[in-house]
């Protein structure tokens, strides 16, 4: 038995599976590092994964390879118009901002489906997809043996991510937008005072989370699943939130924690292949990534800091 | 938290009543959109609930566990808790009546009643573990129980593969007779549609709820908590065994609701694939209710018959089913964000104090 390669491809995919986790969960750090709580990340990568496929579809046949990067593209648009209504309801309107995450979780559950039926038929998934992301090898790099197959050969998303970790730690703690993000999240009030519009921050902030949780979700139809159905997320969305609070809100924990996850899901196949599942049960495995989420929360396994106004509608009028 | 409860005890009827039909209308658009008649599909979807014997029982019987469900999220909220575990807890309820049901061996009079009440220890637990971690290490419950709805659903299903699924199946061996709540009789005079003891205990549970809340020493304390735990604290109210205790109650109905579905309705426990639903339609059912047990009941009813009609509606005009949720999620939204409603019910609260001068 070849451990190089079976680590190799654990680590292969690993970075598969987290691709979406990292996206969703670096959207809800825009989003809750502002203030605004983001049950929705669920439901937005479900937007994203649908429109995603949908958009691939619809021009695969004229355009081939160029298609699902259309698709991505524009499943972050329809991302950011998806999470509209949920910063309309809990930035204008003062709305309890788990129970619209809720709702908007309903929503794309039903919505997509819903779409999915309309546009092929009455099927309940989208038609396998003939263009979606294939795998970029690095040049010179992936020649390397074992780590070359490891990390320098991955879907042109998975690059993307690690390159979007970077960005987010750069915007939110290296840039202007980044601070007044940040105290609008800590303490609007004072924020206010010094002048920054604390509702455009947050209408901002949670669009941003709509089109890089958006990603999240056509990252798995345009690479692993090559389709949409009602179960092409199922509950990665979840997982996304478990990372970020996992990472304690910071853009690197987030990916470490989204790495971890990603480890054991890809574990998962490989306790399969090996028949490991005589000793530890897959449903365990499964469990993870919650039961963990629970003991950090807990504060037994170190310590979380949500940003100080998270959750709390800002009221001009509370000065 | 308190300003969602606040909003309900004022305009109490007229909010959810604009927000349904705010929500009836997005589903309308949705369905012009895809090109469906919405005036024919609503009239399929009551058609179906109303038009035989058989699918009227199966409405109630798709109520029930809203009922529950509705309590379980409107009793913590009374608390000033989201309880958004209601999924989780009523997945443990089923396993353990499932255990209950399959492993023992007891005359009808003790076994069906001693699943049910395992059902509703087993919810009632898996509740107060969020209760606890809020309490005791003051973690959010909202988080906490949606990750216990995860687990609750692989829990389940590594307890049934494990103890309970025959090899090679898909589901539970079938509860052993004595277990069961079917109502027979019943059943037959609605041409065999499931109906069962757990209607009533849905009733039951309701009017408990508003006994234990508004008429015992407890139920105020527990409303105090709900509304100013500060206060509470300072009027030397043990703020932490509240939590518990509502988060407790909460799961406990949600269990009950989970041990009937399994058996009044099924009889046996298959694996899941996802989860089951009924805790996150008991959100919509409690905030719709204005988290008060006749309100429960209400939008139990509600959300059943568009639930099951929503069959009717694929058979009369060829909407998918689907469409149903994105009604509910409308009702929902609408419901968070009554300040959307309020711009809608404002010219009619105006006209009336028009009409009074």
């Amino acid at each position: 038995m070849d451990w190089g390669l079976i680590v190799s491809n654990l680590v292969h995919d690993t970075i598969v599976f987290s691709t979406a986790l990292i996206f969703a969960s670096l959207g809800g750090l825009y989003s809750e590092r502002s203030g605004v709580v983001n049950i929705a990340l669920e439901g937005m990568m479900i937007i994203g994964a649908f429109t995603g496929a949908v958009i691939t579809y619809a021009f695969q046949d004229s355009l081939g390879g160029a298609a699902p990067w259309i698709g991505f593209l524009l499943a972050g648009v329809a991302g950011a118009i998806f999470a509209l209504p949920h910063a309309v309801a809990s930035v204008t309107f003062k709305a309890d901002q788990t129970v619209s995450g809720v709702a908007l979780n309903f929503l794309a559950a039903g919505l997509s489906v819903y779409l999915t039926k309309i546009i092929f038929n009455g099927a309940g998934q989208t038609t396998t997809l003939t263009s979606v992301f294939g795998k970029w090898s690095i040049p010179g790099l992936h020649d390397i043996p074992y780590l070359g197959h490891a990390i320098f050969e991955a879907y042109p998303t998975s690059f993307l991510a690690f390159i979007m970790v970077f960005v987010t730690w750069y915007v939110i703690f290296k840039t202007p937008f980044g601070l007044r993000l940040r105290a609008v999240g800590e303490h609007p009030r004072a924020a206010d005072t010094v002048g920054i519009n604390v509702k455009k921050m947050r209408y901002t902030a949670v669009m941003i989370s709509g089109i890089l949780a958006a990603w999240g979700g056509a990252t798995i139809s345009l690479t692993t699943t090559s389709n949409f159905s009602h179960n092409t997320v199922s509950g990665q969305g979840f997982i996304a939130i478990a990372a970020l609070i996992f990472g304690k809100w910071h853009p690197a924990g987030a990916m470490g924690a989204a790495l971890f996850f990603g480890v054991a899901q890809a574990i998962k196949s490989l306790v399969q292949i090996f028949g490991l599942t005589k000793y530890v049960p897959t449903e365990f495995i499964f469990m993870l990534p919650y039961v963990l989420t629970i003991l950090v929360m807990a504060g037994l396994v170190g310590r979380s800091n949500a940003p100080a106004a998270l959750g709390k509608p800002y009221d001009t009028g509370s000065r | 938290m308190n300003r969602v409860i606040a909003v309900f005890t004022k305009e109490s009827f007229l909010v959810p009543l604009v927000a349904i039909i705010l929500g009836l209308l997005t589903g309308a658009i949705a369905m012009l959109a895809g090109g469906f008649n919405p005036i024919k599909a609503y009239m399929a979807l009551l058609e179906k609930v109303f038009g035989s014997a058989y699918n009227f029982g199966e409405t109630i019987r798709q109520i029930t566990p809203l009922i529950f469900t509705g309590l379980a999220v409107a009793f913590a909220f009374r608390t000033g808790l989201f309880n958004i575990g209601a999924e989780g807890q009523f997945i443990v309820g089923m396993i353990a009546s499932t255990a209950v049901g399959v492993s023992l061996d007891l005359p009808a009079y003790i076994h069906a009643p001693l699943a049910v009440i395992a059902g509703a220890v087993a919810g009632g637990l898996w509740g107060s573990i969020a209760g606890y971690l809020k309490a005791a290490r003051g973690v959010n419950e909202v988080i906490t129980s949606i990750m216990l709805n995860w687990v609750a659903l692989y829990l389940a299903n590594w307890v049934m593969n494990a103890f309970f699924v025959p090899a090679g199946q898909q589901r539970s061996e079938m509860i052993h007779d004595s277990a069961v709540i079917t109502i027979g009789w019943l059943s037959t005079m609605f041409d065999s549609a499931r109906l069962h003891w757990g209607t009533l205990i849905a009733v039951l549970a309701a009017i408990f709820f508003y006994v234990i809340l508004w008429k015992t020493k407890s139920g105020f304390e527990l409303r105090a908590v709900g509304l100013n735990p500060h206060a509470s604290e300072y009027a030397g109210m043990n703020v932490n065994r509240n939590v518990v205790k509502a988060m407790f109650i909460g799961g406990m109905f949600a269990g009950i609701g989970g041990a009937c579905e399994i058996l009044g309705v099924f009889h046996y426990q298959a694996i899941m694939t996802a989860q089951p639903g009924y805790g996150f339609d008991g959100i919509a059912v409690a905030l719709i209710g204005g988290n008060t047990p006749l309100g429960v009941v209400l939008g139990a009813i509600l959300f059943g018959i568009l639930s099951f009609g929503a069959a009717g509606m694929k058979f009369g005009a060829g909407v998918p089913v689907e469409l149903i949720r994105v009604v509910i999620a409308s009702v929902i939204f609408f419901v968070a964000a009554h300040g959307i409603v309020k711009i809608f019910v404002k010219p009619i609260l105006n006209k009336k104090k028009e009409g009074g001068n």
